[in-house]
């Protein structure tokens, strides 16, 4: 609810650097050890800042991947004209100590006032972080809102948490579209995420669905108009989107 | 004091960009990100108008051909957004805050910016006035895109660009300051870049 989503002091705290999983070629979680962490909520961010030697410092937000109740992580897809995703996705090693504070936002997060809301997850890229973090909340406390994952990637190596949304269950159905190359006998959908596919995927609206959208801006700005033209009401439409490097 | 994260260099300083109009914490970006809590709005220019409000009284409304009746001023403001990018050497055009409120009897001491899709910012009056806040529409000499708060936005260049609503609609002038939406989202009451004042407790 409004005004519970910072209460504390946002303070930068040292992390340690823990287990470090490489999702795909470009993409890695890492898990942070972060004392006096306050719990975060499914969908929010924290910031990272990284220091040279000579005190240059840089500052970037990511999505926590991971649920309230787990060790925090994030997982951070390496740009190529980045400053800190190629750190953390090539350099950085396992009992690294970097600064970290968060959590932060207090609107793209999950549970919602009405958490009995069919819930649509749209994801372009990695836009899919903050959705794990929802799905494995939503897992952890036993809920059950029928919930429908629509995830949107380049190709089949570019997916990132595969395994794990594949062994998705009870109520949540997860759909692929992809992009850019399909591999042979592919049986999900192709292409970009359009009118046609949404219809498809999207709750009824009698049903009152809650449809949160993350990825890169021309994504979620085409995701949400499409949503509204559905009919999906503007206020029940979050979206989350990345941009810059 | 910061540990140093071991072989971190950092890859963009060797910008040419003059690192004293940078504030702490941010980069230097030649994209323009688009950040917002839901859908695009996109209101007719018809059914479109800029009004200011006091209480239950609409003390001074503007149709869009009113508004562009209206001096209309180019500046070229240095923009940071609290997801810790900045833009250098912003172009606008817009009418100043200040020629706006001339045409009504005020005395408030905060306002609160209400917008298309229901947005809200909070800002003292005295970060609107004084040549510092401007109803934009016009960016680097074209309309004002929609995904960048066109049809028009409030530009308050010296704060964090949230404060910048997009889809502006108005401002309601108010006696007592009152939180706008991310104010009452963990967001900085004020937003000044150069102290930092990011999230609430900054």
């Amino acid at each position: 609810m409004a005004g519970t989503a910072v209460r504390e002091r946002l303070t930068w705290r040292v992390a340690t650097v823990g287990a470090m999983i490489d999702e795909t070629a470009t993409v890695r979680t890492i898990e942070l050890d972060i004392p006096d962490w306050m719990s975060h909520r499914a969908g929010q961010h924290l910031d990272i800042r990284l220091t040279a030697e000579d005190g240059y410092v840089a500052e970037r937000s990511y999505s926590i991947a991971s649920a309230p109740d787990e060790p925090v992580a994030v997982t951070v897809e390496r740009l190529e004209d980045g400053e800190v995703s190629p750190y953390l996705t090539e350099d950085v090693r396992a009992g690294d100590e970097i600064e970290v504070r968060g959590p932060i936002g207090g609107y793209f997060v999950w549970p919602w006032q009405d958490p009995g809301s069919p819930l649509l997850l749209v994801a372009g890229g990695s836009g899919v972080v903050p959705f794990r973090s929802i799905l494995r909340h939503r897992a952890d406390i036993g809920n059950t809102t029928p919930t429908r994952l629509l995830y949107s990637a380049r190709s089949l190596p570019d997916v990132i948490y595969r395994a794990e949304l594949d062994a998705t269950s009870d109520g949540v159905q997860v759909s692929y579209t992809l992009t850019r190359q399909q591999p042979p006998g592919w049986s999900g959908y192709s292409g970009r995420v359009n009118d046609a596919l949404l219809h498809d995927v999207a709750w009824p609206l009698e049903q009152r669905p809650l449809a949160y959208i993350c990825g890169p801006t021309a994504f979620v700005e085409s995701v949400a108009a499409a949503l509204v033209g559905l009919g999906y009401p503007g206020d029940r439409v979050k979206t989350e989107r990345f941009g810059g490097a | 004091m910061s540990p140093i994260s071991r072989g971190f260099h950092g890859r963009h300083r060797d910008t040419t960009a003059d690192t004293d109009r940078v504030p702490p914490g941010q980069y230097v970006t030649t994209d323009f990100p688009v950040l917002s809590a839901g859908p695009t709005p996109h209101t007719p220019l018809d059914n479109w108008s800029f009004s200011i409000k006091q209480g239950r009284d609409t003390l001074k409304s503007w149709s869009w051909p009113e508004l562009q009746a209206l001096p209309v001023e180019d500046v070229t403001v240095d923009i940071s957004c609290v997801t810790h990018w900045t833009k250098l050497d912003t172009r606008w055009q817009g009418v100043s805050i200040d020629t706006l409120l001339s045409q009504v009897e005020q005395d408030a001491r905060y306002v609160l910016a209400f917008c298309d899709g229901g947005y809200t910012t909070n800002l003292p009056i005295a970060d609107v006035t004084g040549g510092q806040a401007w109803v934009a529409f016009g960016y680097d000499g074209r309309p004002l895109p929609a995904e960048h708060g066109g049809p028009a936005r409030l530009l308050v260049p010296h704060l964090y660009f949230w404060k910048s609503a997009k889809w502006v609609r108005g401002l309601e002038l108010l006696a007592a300051d009152q939180p706008g939406f991310w104010e009452r989202y963990g967001y900085h009451n004020y937003g000044d870049p150069w102290r930092e004042q990011r999230y609430a407790s900054d």
